[in-house]
Order: C-alpha cells, then structure tokens, then sequence
C-alpha cells in the first residue's frame, strides 16, 4: 500500500466525460443486463442514438436508485422509473425555491 | 451490548402477524428510504428497520427472539443467555431472496444473536455480478466529502475510503484504503469521479472493476454551491446599499468589483456570470446583500442614528397597518 499512496489517480467525472455501455453499466450496478434493458424499455434510461446504446453517466446514479428502490421496496421497474423521475423532479423544484429565497 | 427492542422499531404489538409485520415494514420502508427521505437521520432508521424486518418476519429467528422477553431494564447490559439459539436453525441460513437486503453492517446485537451470515441476502446479492460483469472485477462505490476549494482549484486530495475485503479466514471485514485523488475542477454535488480499474481484481486474469466515488462538499467559509453556481452572502452597510458602492467581492478565480445599485433592498441577489465553478461552461457567482447594522457603541454613533432618525420619516413596519 505504501507505494499505492504516493500515486496520484486522475479520474473523469461520470456524469459529463464518461458514456457507459449496457454492460458496463451493469456491472457498475452489479445487476444482470437484462434489468438494465429493462429499465431502458420503461425509459428511465435513454440510450444515445447508435448501434451499441451508449448510456450517458447520469444513467449510472438514475439506474443505481432504482435498483436500490426496487429491491427495498418491492416496487417493479415502471414504478421505480416513476420514482426515480418524480424525485429528480422535487430536486430541481427544491433548488428553484432556494435560489428564489 | 445494547438491546434492541425489533417490536418498538416497527411500532407494531408483540403479538402482530406476519401481514401487519410485512405492512409496518412497507410503510417504514418507504419513509425512511434513504433514496426518498431527506430526513436527518433516515438512513440509520432505515437499516434499524431493516434489520428488526430481518428478525420478525422469519419465523425462526422471531421465535428464538421472542425467548429473549423484553430485554434488560433500560441502561443494563444485554448479554444473549447461555443456552441462546438452541433448536434453533438460523444459523448461516439466510432468509431467502425475496425482500430486503441492503448494504451495509447489521448491529452488534443482530450479529451477536444471528451470526453475520444471518442478515438477508447482504455482502452475498450485492457483490456478485452476473453475465457480463463476471469476466472483470466488481465495481466499487464510495461517497466522499471533499473540501469545495479542492474543486474550485482541481487540487489533489488524500481520501480514505472504508473497503471491503476477506481475511485469511475468509471472514468479510472492512478496511481502510487511501487514494491520492486529482478532483476534477469543476465537479458538482452528486456527480461521480470515475477511476478506471481500481475496483476489485477479479480471480485470474479478468479485468479489474472500477471504482465510483460521488462527491459531497463540506461547508465552505464563503460559498454554498447549487450546481454549478455559487453562493455568496455578501454584507454591505447601509449606506451602501441605500447610496450605491462599489466593494470588492471574492470568487474562486479572484477577486472582482462589484456594483451596488443605490437603494438596494436586503436580499436582493447580484450575479456575477461565468463566476461560479469553473465547469465548463462555468457557472455563475450569485451574491446576496446582507445589511449589516452597524452597532450604537459610541456617542457618535448613537447620534448618527438619532440624525437618522431625525431626517427621515420611516415606519419599517407600515404594511402592518393601523
């Protein structure tokens, strides 16, 4: 470990230098790839036009939450995906009212 | 060890069924997701909850519970009686697949009475991938806190971050790890910082997995970031505010001048564009005025207030009515 702390990672941010393929994605998710198309036909997840659906980064926090939903809270994707989309939705009314105050 | 009361988390009766267990369970659930609650605290009451669900609705580990009673009186030590889990089969048997599990260590007295291996499908379903994610390591997730500066300079930081790894034994423990991070300039909150290959190394010769790291900011002296832009109280007297001033305001790229419009008004929000993070496109600075009164600890400035008075006729508190 000694030599490990002395290198410096450079890393990218996810959400805006990084795409993900359906596999990729799920291996991040730790999911079989069939829950991630899943959620891609419930259109929680919009591939990018192309052969190979390419994901953008946001996909990964938007797929995570909704594993995480349905797994705790025995929802099925379509009400996951409307979970998912309703609490992005309070995020942005919430930084609205903030920056009105 | 403390004891934990599984019936008081779920708010239900000693006697309730399974059905009202499964009901408490949904309905606590729902409320104290960490995903859905803003609430102080909800992650904790959410693994409490998971875990007393964990007990309760197995009818074996509830059964063995039950044996327990009540519990010490309150502030007296909990220790599991000698002949604890006799004729019991819990042990190492975990729950089965459908329901709960979630991330994360079960408590001292969960783990005293039922074993590790007892709680859900945790540390197995999590951390196994399937299909396409056999071939390389697994992924690793981690929150990290981080200064703001680092991300307004893209500065390197040293993060710890807890682990999980296997002993010899083959026991899971958590263990500390510290990386030397570049933060990217410019990230926001929630964003992730995606280090390529330093996941796990899978056995033989797959790929390793990569690690995620999502960014949190401790509170900074000056600004509060929203996204992209920045937020900045910034205090003016009143006469600068009520003339117009120029003041000097600080940014992440330095400091600038900033205009104060005469009879400028409390609250009123100045932005200053392309000030914010330095994202790309940047976002902006937007500065809020805060009066700052000056105080009356002197003659004269007890009679410059009485002068104030004096010359202006000025009821703060006219939209009250008579």
């Amino acid at each position: 470990m000694a030599t490990r702390e002395t290198q410096i990672f450079v890393g990218q941010i996810l959400e805006e230098e990084v795409t993900l393929t359906l596999d990729e994605l799920s291996g991040a998710c730790a999911v079989s790839r069939e829950r991630i198309v899943e959620l891609v036909e419930h259109g929680l997840l919009e591939p990018q036009a192309g052969a190979d659906q390419r994901l953008g980064g946001q996909a990964l926090r938007r797929a995570r939450i909704a594993l995480r939903l349905q797994r705790d809270l025995g929802v099925n994707a379509e009400g996951a995906s409307l979970v998912v989309d309703l609490l992005e939705r309070i995020d942005l009314l919430e930084a609205r009212l903030r920056s009105r105050r | 060890m403390q004891f934990k009361d599984y019936y008081a988390i779920m708010g239900v009766p000693r006697e309730a069924t399974a059905e009202q267990i499964k009901q408490a369970y949904r309905k606590l659930a729902r409320k104290y997701h960490p995903d859905v609650s803003k609430e102080a605290g909800a992650e904790q009451r959410f693994k409490e909850v998971g875990e007393a669900y964990e007990v309760l609705r197995d009818p074996q580990k509830r059964a063995a519970y039950d044996q327990l009673g009540k519990g010490p009186q309150p502030g007296e030590e909990f220790r599991p009686p000698p002949d604890w889990g006799s004729g019991f089969e819990f042990r190492g048997a975990s729950a089965g697949d459908q329901g709960f599990a979630f991330e994360g260590d079960p408590s001292e007295f969960f783990e005293t009475l039922f074993g590790r291996a007892g709680f859900g499908a945790a540390g197995t379903r999590a951390h196994h991938g399937h299909g396409a994610a056999r071939d390389r390591g697994e992924d690793h997730h981690a929150r990290v806190t981080i200064d703001l500066d680092a991300a307004l300079e893209g500065a390197t930081r040293a993060l710890t971050l807890r682990v999980p790894a296997v002993d010899e034994e083959g026991r899971p423990h958590l263990r500390d790890r510290t990386l030397n991070v570049r933060i990217p300039k410019g990230i926001q909150a929630g964003q992730h910082i995606r280090l390529a290959g330093q996941g796990s190394q899978p056995g033989g010769a797959g790929k390793p997995g990569d690690l995620y790291l999502e960014v949190q900011f401790a509170p900074h002296r000056l600004y509060r970031p929203e996204g992209r832009d920045l937020l900045l109280d910034l205090p003016v007297a009143p006469w600068e505010a009520a003339l117009g001033a120029t003041v000097t305001v600080p940014t992440p790229a330095g400091a600038v001048e900033l205009k104060i419009p005469a009879d400028s008004r409390g609250g009123t929000r100045l932005r200053l564009k392309g000030r914010g993070m330095p994202a790309d496109p940047p976002g902006d600075l937007y500065a809020t005025l805060q009066i700052a009164l000056p105080p009356a600890d002197s003659q004269s400035a007890r009679e410059a207030y009485r002068a104030l008075a004096a010359a202006i006729a000025f009821d703060p508190r006219a939209g009250f009515g008579g």
